[in-house]
C-alpha cells in the first residue's frame, strides 16, 4: 500500500443494541446509540475538522475546533462529547462555524513555529492539515508578546524527541498514557498560559520518568511535538507494509513505514485484533538490530570449534553440512541426528524444520525453546481439555470481572496486553496475583490488586489446591457446569482430595508462606466474582511441578464454572512470538502437528503419504535429552535454527558439554550467538522485516509476516532450510510459504481452512480453522471439550529436590524485564540498552544487610550448579529469602547457576527455584573471564575469504 | 545425578511420583504409559538395561511393565 494514515474517526467506537438515525449536512446517517456527532460525520464521509481527538481517546472537548451546530441546541457545541440523538440535524459547515474555527486555528498557530518546510512532521502534520481545513490565511498576532518558541527539546529518550515549542497542549499524549498504555507517566504541568507537558516529575525528562516508551504519545500527537527521531533522520515515510511484531507471544501488527528499502519507522496497526492500535517499546522501537554491525550475513564453515570460521558460498556451506549429515548418518544412523526449530521464526519455517528432520534426518529429534517455556502448558491443557492452547482471545479480558495471574508479570513480558488488562482494571475488575515478588501489577497507578499471594517459590500447586480447597467445602463450584461438562466420577474424586483437611490453606501456609485467610478471601473472590480470568506465565511451567499447575489452574476454572464464554478461561501467556506457532507445527519430539502423536498410525500414514518417505514411529529426544545423548556419544549432529540454548537454556556448563561432544552443529541466526561458540556451521538467518509467513500468537491467532525489504543475507529462513534439505537430496521446490503453508493446511486438521489468501483478506485467523469453526474460534470450548468431557486431574503437591540448606539458603528465581528480550540477541543490539545494560540482582534488604551489600554492589551468585557475579540491587519486591534475576545477557549467564531439574512431566527446566548464596564479590567470576576468552576467540573470522 | 542412568532413574521416579496418588496400581500403568509416550527408544532401552536399584515401587513396577510388553 502507499503512505496514508490511517483513518481516525475521532472518537471511540461504540457497541449497542439500538441504533439512531439523524441528518448531517443534509445527509440520513445510522448510527449506534452514543456515538458521537463527530464519528457519525466522519464514519458516513464527512470531516469535521478537530485537533484532541481521535478514535484511541475518550472525547475530551479541549480544542474547539469540531464545533457544530445541531437544530434546537443552543450556541455551537463540540462535535466529539456530543452523542447522536434521533432524528437530531447537525451542519458541520456554516459561515458562523468557519468564522469560529478560524479564529481559534489563528491563536493555535500564533504560537506555534512556522518553520513547516523544515519540520519533520511537514506534510504529515494534523495542526498543518487542520490549518488548512479551516482555510486559514492570516495571523494577526505577531511573536512580539508572550510565547513559547525557542523552547529546548527534551532528547533524553533513544527513540523519541519532545519539543514543548510544537506542542499545542492539546492533551492526547497524557491521556494516552492515561488511557492507552496506563502508566500515567504525563501531566500537564501549571495552569492556563504556563501549562506545558511534563513527564514524570518536575525535575524528571522522558528517560528518567515513569515513561515505558510505548509509543503511544508519539502516535498520538498532531503535531511534531512528539516524534519518532527515525523520522526526523530519514524523511517522511512513502508506503507502508503491514506485518507482525517479532517479539513476545503478544503478536501485535504493525506498519512498516518505509522509504525504499529503509524502514523509518514502526506504527502500530488500528485494525489489528491483537494490539488494538496499541504498542510497547519492543515492537515500536527495537527494531534497529537488523542492521546492526554484528550481523553475519556471509555463510561460515570451520572443521572445529577451536579454529577461526571461514566464509564460504552458500553452495560450499552447504555441501559441507550435507557431507557431515550424510556421514554422521551413514557411521551412527538417524537418531544421531536432530534439531531445533525458532519460536522467532515463522509457522512454515518451523514447519519445514521439523519435516527436515523427520523426513530428512529420518529421526524425531526434533524440539523447540517451548521445551524450556510451556511445554506443561502443552501437556496440562491437552490432558484436561484436550488441545493445547489457552481458551480465549485478548478482547475476551474486557468481559472479566476477576482477573487471576499467577506466575506472570505482564508490564514486562506481554505490555500491550498489560495494558489491556490494567484499562479494565480501571473499569472495576478485580485482581488476584499469586507471584513470590510484587510485581508491578499489585501496585500501580490506578490499579491495585485485591489480593497478593506472596507465596514461596514452588509452592504452586500447594497454592491452587488450597483454592480448590476453599471453593469445594465451602460449596462454591458450579456443579451444574460440571455435571454437563466435565466427568462428574472423576470430579468427585478430585472433590474429596481437595477438600482433605491437608490440604486447607491453614494447614499448607507452612509451606506456601501465604497467609491462610488472604488464600480463602482469593478463593471466594475468584469463585464468585463473575466471570474469572486466569492468565498465567513461565512462574507456572517453569517448575518440577509445571505441567501439574497448568492441570491444577484447568480444574479451578472448570470446578468454577469459568470456561467457554468471553471473560474466562485459561490463558497462557505465551513468551516468544511464534511459541505457539511453533508447538502447533509439530515440533515436539513426539507430536506431529496438530497436536497428534507420532505413534499413531493412521496420522502418520497421512504425512507418508504427503512426503512420500516412511517416518520413525517412536518419540525422538527432548533438548536436555539431546545433551545427555551426546555426552553419552549417541547423538552427534543438531540444526539449530534461531534459537541460542547455550544462554537461555538451564545449567550452561552441561549444554556446553553437549554442544562439544557433537561432531556437527549447525547454527542458523542472525548473530554469532553463545551456541555458536560450539558450532561448525553457520548458516546466515533472515529478520521478520525480510520474510513471508505467518506467526501464531499467544491467543491461537494465525497474522501475516510481510517482506518490506530484501533479505541482508540473500535467502529467506525457509529458503536456507529448503537448500540444505536439497543438500541432501530431498527435492523441495517450494517458492513460497503459501505453498507450505498450503501443505500445513492439508496436514492440520486445525490448520484446515487456513490459507495465505484468505490471510490476506481477512488479517488473521484464530485456530481451530474448520468445516466445524470456519471463521475460527475466539472462545474455545463453548459448547464442549475437544476431548468430550473436561478431564479432573488430582494434582498432589510435590516438593522440588532442590533445597535450600546452611550453604545455599536462598532461593533464586529468573524473569524478564520490560525492555529486554528472552536472550537480548534482538534488543541488546538496540537501544533499549539505555534501559537495562546488565542483568542485575534483586535482594531483600534484610538479606542485603546480612551480607554487607548495597545498592550497585558486585555479588556473587552461586548454586551447586556453578555461579557468576552480577550487581544487585536492593529492593523489597523480593521476600526476605528470595533473589531475582533476568537472564538477557551473555556477560552474566545466570543460566550458569540454574539446575538439571525440571518438570516431571515435559522435562521444562526448573529455572524458578534455586537454591543459591549470595556473598560480596569484586568484579566478574574467573569463570565469566574465562568465558569471554573462550568467546573472543570463537568468533574470529579468518582475513582471507573463501574462493 | 552424575550420568544419563542417574538421570532417567531420576525423571522414571519423578513420575511415577507425581502420579502415585491415584493408587500404585494405575500410577504403575500411568507412569508405563508416559514413559512409552514421551522417551526415546535408547532412553526406554537404558533404563530397561540398567540397575533398578534407585527405582521408586511404582517406577520399579513401569519398567517391569514395559520390559513385559515393549
Amino acid at each position: 500500500m502507499g503512505y496514508e494514515p490511517q483513518a481516525d474517526f475521532g472518537t471511540p467506537e461504540v457497541r449497542a443494541d439500538t441504533q439512531v438515525t439523524l441528518t448531517i449536512d443534509g445527509r440520513s446517517v445510522t448510527v449506534p446509540a452514543g456515538t458521537s456527532v463527530m464519528r457519525a460525520a466522519t464514519t458516513s464521509g464527512g470531516a469535521i475538522p478537530s485537533l484532541c481527538a481521535t478514535d484511541s481517546l475518550a472525547a475530551f472537548g479541549s480544542c474547539r475546533m469540531c464545533l457544530v451546530e445541531v437544530e434546537g441546541m443552543r450556541g455551537t457545541p463540540a462535535s466529539c462529547t456530543t452523542p447522536v440523538a434521533q432524528d437530531m440535524i447537525v451542519r458541520t459547515q456554516t459561515p458562523r462555524l468557519e468564522k469560529l474555527r478560524r479564529g481559534v486555528m489563528e491563536l493555535y498557530i500564533s504560537d506555534h513555529p512556522l518553520d513547516c518546510l523544515t519540520c519533520s512532521a511537514n506534510n504529515d502534520c494534523e495542526l498543518q492539515d487542520t490549518a488548512a481545513e479551516v482555510g486559514l490565511r492570516d495571523v494577526r498576532y505577531g511573536y512580539a508578546g508572550a510565547h513559547h518558541l525557542g523552547q529546548q527539546p527534551d532528547l533524553s529518550n533513544p527513540y523519541f524527541l519532545f519539543a514543548p515549542d510544537k506542542c499545542i497542549v492539546c492533551s492526547r499524549c497524557v491521556r494516552a498514557c492515561d488511557e492507552v498504555q496506563g502508566t500515567l507517566a504525563l501531566s500537564v504541568e501549571g495552569r492556563g498560559f504556563a501549562s506545558k507537558i511534563s513527564a514524570g516529575q518536575r525535575a524528571d525528562d522522558f528517560l528518567s520518568s515513569d515513561c515505558v516508551s510505548c509509543g503511544a504519545c508519539v502516535q498520538a500527537c498532531p503535531t511534531s511535538a512528539l516524534m519518532e527521531k527515525s523520522v526526523k533522520e530519514h524523511g517522511k515515510p512513502e508506503r507502508a507494509v503491514i506485518t507482525t511484531c517479532a517479539y513476545c507471544g503478544v503478536g501485535c501488527t504493525f506498519r512498516a513505514e518505509m522509504r525504499g528499502e529503509q524502514l523509518v519507522r514502526m506504527v502500530p496497526w488500528k485494525d489489528g485484533k491483537a494490539n488494538r492500535g496499541h504498542s510497547c517499546v519492543k515492537g515500536r522501537f527495537a527494531w534497529g538490530y537488523a542492521h546492526h554491525q554484528d550481523r553475519i550475513t556471509t555463510p561460515m564453515i570451520r572443521e572445529s570449534v577451536d579454529q577461526p570460521w571461514r566464509e564460504v558460498s552458500w553452495d560450499e556451506a552447504l555441501a559441507f553440512t550435507a557431507g557431515r549429515i550424510s556421514a554422521i548418518k551413514a557411521q551412527h544412523g538417524a537418531r544421531a541426528l536432530g534439531g531445533i526449530t525458532s519460536s522467532r521464526c515463522t509457522n512454515e519455517e518451523t514447519f519445514l524444520v521439523q519435516k527436515l528432520v523427520r523426513a530428512g534426518f529420518g529421526s524425531n529429534n526434533v524440539d523447540t525453546c517451548a521445551r524450556v517455556c510451556h511445554s506443561p502448558t502443552g501437556y496440562g491443557l491437552k490432558t484436561t481439555f484436550g488441545t493445547s492452547a489457552g481458551t480465549q482471545d485478548f478482547d475476551s479480558v474486557m468481559d472479566a470481572d476477576v482477573i487471576l495471574v499467577i506466575g506472570a508479570n505482564p508490564t514486562d513480558a506481554h505490555p500491550v496486553f498489560a495494558s489491556r488488562m490494567k484499562r479494565r482494571l480501571r473499569q472495576g475488575a478485580q485482581l488476584i496475583v499469586i507471584d513470590p515478588r510484587r510485581i508491578d501489577l499489585v501496585r500501580s497507578p490506578h490499579v491495585q490488586a485485591a489480593h497478593h499471594l506472596p507465596l514461596q517459590p514452588g509452592t504452586n500447586v500447594a497454592v491452587l489446591t488450597a483454592m480448590a480447597h476453599v471453593i469445594v467445602t465451602e460449596g462454591l463450584a458450579d456443579e451444574d457446569f460440571v455435571r454437563d461438562r466435565c466427568d462428574w466420577d472423576e470430579y468427585q474424586d478430585w472433590a474429596r482430595f481437595v477438600s482433605d483437611p491437608q490440604h486447607s490453606p491453614e494447614f499448607l501456609e507452612a509451606v506456601t508462606k501465604v497467609p491462610a485467610a488472604e488464600l480463602r478471601a482469593a478463593a471466594r473472590l475468584y469463585a464468585t466474582g463473575g466471570n474469572g480470568a486466569i492468565y498465567y506465565g513461565l512462574g507456572v511451567t517453569e517448575h518440577s511441578q509445571g505441567s501439574s499447575t497448568v492441570m491444577a489452574i484447568a480444574n479451578l476454572a472448570m470446578a468454577t464454572g469459568n470456561i467457554g464464554r468471553p471473560g474466562v478461561g485459561v490463558n497462557p501467556l505465551r513468551g516468544q512470538n511464534n511459541v505457539q506457532g511453533a508447538c502447533d507445527m509439530g515440533s515436539f519430539p513426539h507430536e506431529l502437528s496438530g497436536y497428534r502423536h507420532i505413534s499413531d498410525g493412521a496420522t502418520r500414514t497421512m504425512f507418508e503419504q504427503d512426503w512420500g518417505v516412511a517416518l520413525d514411529p517412536e518419540p525422538g529426544l527432548r533438548i536436555p535429552n539431546m545433551l545427555d545423548a551426546a555426552v553419552d556419544g549417541t547423538f552427534k549432529a543438531i540444526y539449530i535454527q534461531g534459537e541460542d540454548i547455550l544462554q537461555s537454556d538451564p545449567n550452561t556448563h552441561h549444554v556446553a558439554a553437549g554442544l562439544a561432544a557433537m561432531d556437527c552443529v549447525i547454527v542458523h541466526d542472525l548473530f554469532l550467538n553463545e551456541t555458536a561458540n560450539y558450532a561448525h556451521v553457520f548458516l546466515p538467518g533472515s529478520t521478520f522485516l525480510e520474510k513471508n509467513g505467518t506467526f501464531t500468537n499467544a491467543e491461537r491467532r494465525i497474522q501475516p509476516v510481510r517482506k518490506v525489504m530484501e533479505p541482508a543475507n540473500g535467502l529467506e529462513d525457509w529458503q536456507v532450510t529448503q537448500a540444505l534439505a536439497n543438500a541432501l537430496g530431498l527435492g523441495w521446490a517450494y517458492t513460497h510459504p503459501a505453498q507450505i503453508l498450503d501443505e500445513i493446511a492439508r496436514l492440520t486438521p486445525t490448520f484446515a481452512g487456513v490459507s495465505w489468501d484468505r490471510l490476506e483478506r481477512e488479517a488473521s485467523l484464530q485456530w481451530p480453522v474448520n468445516d466445524q469453526f470456519p471463521d475460527g474460534a475466539p472462545v474455545m470450548y463453548v459448547d464442549g471439550f475437544v476431548r468430550g468431557k473436561g478431564h479432573f486431574v488430582v494434582t498432589d503437591y510435590v516438593p522440588t529436590d532442590e533445597k535450600t540448606g546452611p550453604r545455599y539458603p536462598l532461593l533464586l528465581t529468573t524473569g524478564r524485564i520490560l525492555s529486554q528480550y528472552n536472550v537480548g540477541a534482538q534488543t541488546r543490539r538496540t537501544a533499549n540498552t539505555a534501559w537495562h545494560p546488565e542483568d542485575v540482582l534483586e535482594i531483600h534488604p534484610l538479606d542485603a544487610e546480612n551480607r554487607g551489600l548495597k545498592e550497585g554492589d558486585w555479588a556473587r551468585l552461586a548454586s551447586r550448579t556453578g555461579e557468576t557475579s552480577l550487581r544487585v540491587s536492593v529492593t523489597d519486591r523480593v521476600a526476605p529469602g528470595v533473589v531475582y534475576t533476568t537472564f538477557h545477557h551473555p556477560e552474566t549467564q545466570a543460566n550458569v547457576v540454574t539446575t538439571d531439574y525440571s518438570d516431571w512431566a515435559t522435562n521444562c527446566p526448573e529455572y524458578k527455584v534455586t537454591a543459591v548464596q549470595v556473598t560480596p564479590s569484586n568484579g566478574p567470576s574467573d569463570w565469566q573471564e574465562d568465558y569471554a576468552g573462550l568467546t573472543a576467540r570463537s568468533r574470529r573470522i579468518a582475513a582471507e575469504p573463501a574462493e | 545425578m552424575s550420568g544419563t542412568q542417574d538421570r532417567l532413574v531420576y525423571m522414571a521416579n519423578q513420575i511415577a511420583r507425581n502420579f502415585a496418588v491415584q493408587g500404585e496400581a494405575v500410577a504403575i500403568a500411568a507412569t508405563a504409559r508416559h514413559i512409552l509416550d514421551f522417551w526415546d527408544p535408547r532412553m526406554r532401552e537404558a533404563i530397561l538395561a540398567g540397575d533398578r536399584a534407585g527405582l521408586s515401587d511404582i517406577a520399579a513396577g513401569a519398567i517391569a511393565r514395559l520390559q513385559a510388553s515393549p
